[in-house]
């Protein structure tokens, strides 16, 4: 036995290099698959960098303006790909850059992984110049961190960090690692994780919760799906779509939960929440059973929850145990990944028909198309609207674009009008609201997707938040396009103020440059349009155009963007005007 | 309104560095005071357990301890109420020496869990121990004597129902 473990310990030793933990990361991440990183160099992290300099055959690194660039692109190329996004930062600022987009990360459930450099060890807690504690800051919105000090733990952590940002319910994952450990040498071996003793990724499958559902489904006369983002996390859009189909159930998506099913599908009744679908948002109130599949009834979800859906049953499909009774009290939680949970479910659920509770749906739809969806799609006022804008895209794009969008009014346009065909298109800040994300993140989801059309759609506000990277785009010549819908506001705001706050327009009216000049001057052709006419044309421009492009479609100014659930309100006083 | 209990949580972890930041965070994110804490090894090899006393409605406590558990390094979170578990806690208390020999005084802790732990020329100290009741009513009794210091533990806690860690970390792996 002794002889055995010490040939095998011989053999494991014969595998190992010396190289510097430096070298070690990169050997890493290779490992993992993973070839590109956005991130900006300095000085704690300068080991990492000169490895990444003699890497550079192998590992594409790309510049971005900005730490704030740099993990938001990491966020539209993980968002695009299912892979984890990588960033590099350096220490003290480069680190705190980050915050923001690692909290966008955690609430959208984005895995990606963050590799900070720290101050060395021995100058840990002596507020060393760049020193920050980002373990600390970054605790309560990392689905894991740590700090590395020693060369010899960067595989072993590394290979936690991959396992914890991909498994489950994916997230951001911060590895701060201490100059003098990127700096000293160890044995290196790398062996991916496969399981962690305290963490289970995935929850117990438990089937007769799933036959519980099945039964409640298939005795239900009104029965509702509200799908989210796990839908397409989970890579289940083809289960789901095969159980809405032997269903028949009307099925609505959240916001991030879009592109999951094809706009066009004829059980797909829209979306739900604040600014959501007019049906599906007042229907939630009538149905007898609630499906919930994937998604966390957000409050921008569900409104009021004292009068969110109380009449019927509902089920919880979810991997997040912690989900379950969060803010809907649950009747059946069936816990597990989505794929397998409907995976089961088909043996169990009858085929369904319900054309006369689908009737009531296209009812309501007819309302909303009468009195807001016309008046965008084909307005008769001469400002031009958003859904307009969107409309053409979609004409020119077939729906297959992915749609990378900021936060704002522009963005729930975008959610509402856009057309979808091909799963993983919506890329957003959904539960953060980050403005300033779409163009970073346009730029990682592109060169995430280089095959597919990218286009960013960004307000006026956000575009100004990080335009800055419209350098990176320079220097990467990623084909992104860039639809700016200027209305002259932070639209979203003013539209508050002008409903609930008396027209009262505090600070909101925003002066801004040349956008055209602007693009212009960073190589990328531009046009304004600001007439009906010419927007048509304009919009097959930019996508015929196979490098970046630059669009900006003045606005009618004051435009709202109904329907609309006000703060408090039940899903079912929702607003048509 | 919903009602408000004392509730004593038992989370297991692993034994790293900063995860009482991380479970911190999960009480600070809800502004949930914690009204005492402690944190030792338990009868598992390298797992911790930390001990929080909280005083929140059953339907935040179950929340709470969801999130608690999510964390990658928490092997599992429980809370119980005040009757699930048996409960202790240790207070020292500085007295000056000029009340050494008060009849009044010694009658104060004479039956009680407590004891006098040193004796010096300018002070003494009594160590006692109990539930949280026995030890404000001491600290009631004593406080007219002028405490020089006064500290008390956070609460350990044993629960009466079954806590199956060692097999659930068996099922984990």
């Amino acid at each position: 036995m002794k002889t055995l473990n010490k040939e095998a310990k011989q053999k494991e030793t014969a595998k190992t290099v010396k190289i510097s933990g430096a070298e070690a990361v990169l050997n890493c991440l290779l490992a993992e698959g993973a070839d590109l990183a956005f991130g900006y160099p300095g000085g704690a992290i300068m080991p990492v960098y000169d490895e990444i300099y003699k890497y550079r055959e192998k590992f594409h690194h790309v510049l971005t303006r900005h730490e704030q660039g740099a993990i938001h692109a990491a966020q539209g190329f993980a968002r695009v790909t299912g892979k984890p996004g990588i960033v590099f930062a350096t220490s003290g600022p480069g680190a705190t850059n980050l915050v923001t987009g690692i909290a966008d990360a955690q609430i959208d459930s984005t895995p990606l992984v963050c590799i900070t450099g720290q101050v060395a060890s021995h100058l840990l807690g002596s507020d060393a110049f760049q020193e920050t504690d980002i373990i600390g800051i970054s605790t309560p919105v990392t689905k894991w961190n740590y700090q590395v000090t020693k060369a010899s733990e960067i595989p072993e952590v590394i290979a936690k960090a991959f396992y914890i940002a991909k498994s489950g319910r994916p997230g951001p994952v911060l590895i701060d690692i201490t100059k003098d450990a990127q700096f000293g040498e160890l044995d290196f071996s790398y062996k991916k994780c496969e399981k962690i003793r305290s963490y289970r990724a995935i929850p117990k499958f438990d089937t007769k919760k799933v036959k519980e559902a099945a039964t409640l489904i298939n005795s239900a006369k009104k029965p509702f799906i509200v799908w989210g983002q796990g839908v397409i996390i989970g890579e289940a859009e083809q289960e789901f779509k095969n159980f809405i189909e032997k269903t028949n159930i009307p099925s609505a998506c959240t916001g991030l939960g879009l592109s999951a099913l094809d706009t066009a599908h004829p059980l797909n009744v829209g979306m739900v929440g604040m600014h959501g679908n007019y049906a599906p948002n007042v229907l939630t109130n009538s149905c007898d059973v609630l499906i919930a599949i994937g998604m966390r009834f957000d409050d921008r979800v569900t409104g009021n929850l004292e009068t969110y859906a109380k009449q019927a049953k509902v089920i919880h499909l979810e991997i997040d145990p912690s989900e379950i009774d969060k803010n809907v009290k649950t009747d059946i939680a069936v816990l597990g990944s989505v794929k397998e949970t409907l995976v089961d479910i088909m043996q169990y659920v009858n085929k369904g028909d319900h054309s006369e509770w689908m009737k009531e749906f296209d009812k309501l739809y007819q309302i909303e198309k009468e009195t807001v969806i016309d008046d965008q799609l084909n307005p008769i006022k001469q400002g031009l609207t958003m859904g307009e804008v969107l409309s053409g895209i979609n004409k020119e794009t077939k729906g297959d674009a992915v749609i990378v969008t900021d936060v704002g009014q522009h963005q729930m346009f975008a959610w509402r009008y856009a057309n979808f065909t091909k799963t993983r298109s919506n890329v957003t800040s959904g539960g953060l609201g980050t403005m300033g994300f779409a163009l970073p993140a346009a730029i990682g989801a592109k060169l995430g997707v280089p095959n597919r059309e990218v286009i960013a759609i960004i307000g006026d506000g956000g575009y100004q938040m990080t335009c800055n990277e419209l350098g990176t785009i320079l220097q990467t010549r990623a084909a992104v396009k860039i639809v700016v819908l200027n209305n002259g506001y932070l639209g979203m705001v003013r539209q508050w103020q002008e409903l609930f706050f008396d027209k009262r327009y505090a600070s909101t009216e925003m002066v801004s440059p040349d956008f055209v000049k602007l693009a212009e001057s960073y190589d990328i052709e531009a046009q304004r349009v600001s007439s009906r006419g010419n927007l048509a044309q304009a919009i097959k421009t930019m996508v015929q155009s196979k490098e970046s492009y630059f669009l900006e479609v003045v606005i009618e100014k004051e435009d709202n963007v109904f329907p609309m659930i006000p703060t408090g309100a039940s899903v079912s006083d929702i607003r048509l005007s | 309104m919903e009602e408000i209990i004392n509730f004593t949580f038992s989370v297991y972890t692993e034994n790293n560095v900063g995860i009482l930041n991380r479970l911190s965070a999960i009480f600070l994110k809800r502004h949930i005071n914690i009204e005492s804490m402690s944190v030792s090894k338990s009868e598992i090899e390298n797992v911790h357990r930390f001990t929080f006393v909280v005083n929140i409605p059953e339907v935040l406590a179950r929340k709470v301890a969801g999130q608690l558990e999510k964390q990658i390094e928490v092997i599992r979170a429980f809370y119980h109420t005040q009757d699930e578990i048996i409960y202790n806690e240790t207070a020292l208390f500085k007295i000056s020496s000029e009340h050494l020999y008060d009849e009044k005084l010694q009658k104060k802790f004479k039956f009680r869990r407590a004891h006098i732990l040193t004796i010096t020329e300018n002070y003494f100290v009594i160590e006692a121990s109990g539930t949280k009741e026995n030890i404000d009513k001491m600290y009631r009794k004593l406080k007219p004597y002028g405490l020089l210091q006064f500290v008390r533990s956070g609460r350990i806690a044993i629960t009466r129902p079954k806590m199956a860690i060692s097999e659930l970390l068996q099922e984990f792996n």
